[in-house]
């Protein structure tokens, strides 16, 4: 046991497994969270990131393996973990017939901040996250933006240690994102763990250090943006086509050109080429001017890093691209 | 108005650095939540206001007449009943919102915090306390506008109303666990009501348990509403009530004993989607 590394990690779980029922949600997941920044928790839906996440956060007993989460294991001394972490969940967990003031008292209070100073606490922050209009209103009145921002601003009422953000923007318009973004950003500037599960991956690339793709319970790639991208082709061309119907028949055009095989896009109208070393440009533009010669007017061409889009599409193929080869 | 986040002004107070989660603090700081939520949603009194009032005219006037020939001697064996079913009838409040808070995801907030994890359960239900003490103030002072004179004066009525808080606490665990068993707040409603009515209305709240059938007068003899309502007519009336009030006691502490482990099991486990 070397205390060093440990210290290092916010999160170090080996052999996870969790079952519910019929349903193996977590099977033997392995994962290091390091501490400071940003690690995301990438996968489809029912790949067992909620499950992974309510495990740490001592909301659910792993059946095996061992888990410890700031250096204390979650199952025999929760609350010692309960002390630096914080969970921000897939709904705003505020309580809706209390006004904005009140529910961050009453998180401050109950993490043991005396009255005065979960009032001034509560003020400070209705100000940071432009809540201060509302700061009387019952929560229910607030858009769900507002509710969002709320909620992440009762979860720094004492900045923990490691915050877990389990799909934080879901449902938000793209400004109330981006507030989303900013409080995560300056959270990890003051020295925050966050452990982030989204399902938009330009919400990993914005924000993540860095990510681990978790897919039937397991972990099936983890590293750096960069790295998994690099991990899945250096280099690939996408080519937007003006009209969709063309999709097919341009396939087999640039497949021909190309010499190396052609996906559909998860866009109807699109398709990609995972394209590698010098040749590269060379190939893409006899593959785009052929298509012009048969007709096929394109919309729009791009060279280039494969997008964690094609990333988790290719890391969780059986159960993702499946789906989107059926309906594409 | 949407504002950008300017968190930079921030100052950082101190995480509660006790290793251990502290009982009574946080006890009253989630019945103070309690408190702000019956503010805030005037429903959650109204029923602690409807029923009193209703059920004091409605059986006083209903039974009444049949029962006895003045109101001051019918009142006399009804107010002791009606506040105990009164006050009964509204605990189940208790599971309802524990049931909302688990749906809303506000437990799994609460129950990530490092406080001492009964206190969510406990302090809902020292708030709840308000609003049995509501409801006991309207019964009895409709009573004594409708010409009630308690022969256990203040003293009797004071201690008649502590015992109910007791009793009705107690009871307000078996909705507890039922709120956080069940999955919809429809169902909590439901089941509560099948288990209140035998419980309130096979008792002796009403009629004396003499002219019953005999499996009955069985059931009402140890229901432990029969005997609550006993010690309230004993204490109300300022006669002999110790044996009655040590039995509601001591089911009180069986209630409590049965479902409190069982609610904060319930509590800890862990239920998704």
């Amino acid at each position: 046991m070397t205390t060093t590394s440990q210290a290092r990690l916010a999160i170090e779980a080996r052999g996870l497994v969790k079952a519910f029922r019929t349903v193996r949600a977590l099977d033997g997941l392995d994962l290091s969270v390091p501490t400071g920044g940003v690690f995301s928790l990438l996968g489809p839906n029912g790949a067992g990131k909620t499950t992974t996440i309510r495990i740490f956060a001592t909301l659910t007993r792993p059946d095996g393996g061992v888990a410890r989460v700031l250096g204390h294991d979650v199952t025999t001394a929760p609350h010692a973990v309960r002390s630096g972490i914080c969970l921000t969940g897939q709904f705003a967990t505020v309580d809706p017939s209390l006004t904005g003031t009140e529910n961050l008292v009453l998180q401050g209070r109950l993490l043991g901040l005396a009255r005065r100073a979960a009032r001034a606490r509560a003020v400070e922050l209705l100000d940071a996250f432009g809540l201060t209009d509302a700061a009387g209103r019952p929560v229910r009145t607030y858009s769900g933006g507002m509710q969002r921002r709320l909620d992440i601003a009762g979860s720094l009422v004492v900045a923990p240690s490691l915050l877990f953000l389990d799909e934080p923007t879901t449902g938000l318009d793209p400004a109330s994102r981006i507030q989303v973004w900013g409080a995560v950003r300056w959270l990890v500037s003051q020295g925050t763990t966050v452990l982030l599960t989204t399902q938009y991956l330009d919400e990993a690339d914005q924000l993540a250090d860095r990510i681990a793709v978790i897919d039937r319970g397991r972990i099936v790639a983890e590293g750096t943006p960069g790295e998994l991208k690099a991990s899945v082709g250096s280099g690939v061309l996408r080519v937007q086509l003006a009209n969709i119907r063309d999709r097919d028949r341009a396939r087999q055009v640039l497949g021909g050109a190309l010499g190396i095989p052609v996906a559909r896009d998860t866009d109807p109208g699109a398709l990609t080429a995972r394209i590698e070393g010098p040749s590269a440009t060379e190939a893409s533009a006899r593959g785009l001017s052929l298509l012009s010669r048969e007709g096929i007017e394109v919309a729009g061409f791009a060279l280039g890093q494969p997008s964690l889009n094609e990333v988790f599409l290719a890391l969780t193929s059986h159960t993702a691209q499946s789906r989107y080869e059926e309906t594409g | 108005m949407t504002a950008t986040i300017a968190p930079r002004t921030l100052t950082e107070p101190g995480r509660d650095a006790s290793p251990r989660p502290r009982v009574l603090r946080n006890s009253l700081t989630m019945a103070w939540r309690a408190m702000l939520r019956i503010k805030r949603e005037p429903e959650q009194a109204f029923d602690a206001i409807a029923i009193p009032v209703l059920f004091t005219l409605l059986f006083t006037y209903l039974f009444g007449g049949a029962l006895s020939g003045s109101p001051r001697q019918y009142l006399r064996f009804l107010l002791p009943g009606t506040l105990v079913l009164t006050v009964l009838l509204i605990t189940v409040t208790a599971g309802l919102s524990l049931n909302t808070d688990r749906a809303r995801g506000t437990l799994d907030r609460f129950r990530s915090l490092p406080v001492w994890q009964p206190s969510v359960v406990l302090g809902g239900l020292i708030g709840d306390m308000g609003r049995y003490v509501l409801a006991t103030g309207l019964v009895v002072g409709m009573g004594l506008l409708m010409g009630y004179r308690p022969p256990g004066g203040a003293g009797g009525v004071v201690l008649a109303v502590a015992l109910i808080l007791v009793f009705a606490f107690s009871v307000s665990w078996i909705w507890t666990a039922l709120g956080l068993a069940l999955r919809s707040a429809q169902a909590v409603t439901v089941i509560s009501f099948t288990v209140q009515l035998p419980l309130t209305f096979a008792s002796n709240v009403f009629v004396s348990p003499a002219t019953m059938p005999g499996w009955l007068r069985a059931f009402v003899n140890v229901n432990p509403v029969s005997h609550l309502v006993t010690a309230e007519r004993a204490l109300m009336d300022g006669t002999p009530a110790a044996s009655q009030v040590g039995w509601v006691l001591l089911a009180s502490a069986v209630l409590v004993a049965i479902f409190g482990p069982l609610t904060m099991r319930l509590y800890r486990s862990d239920r998704q989607g």
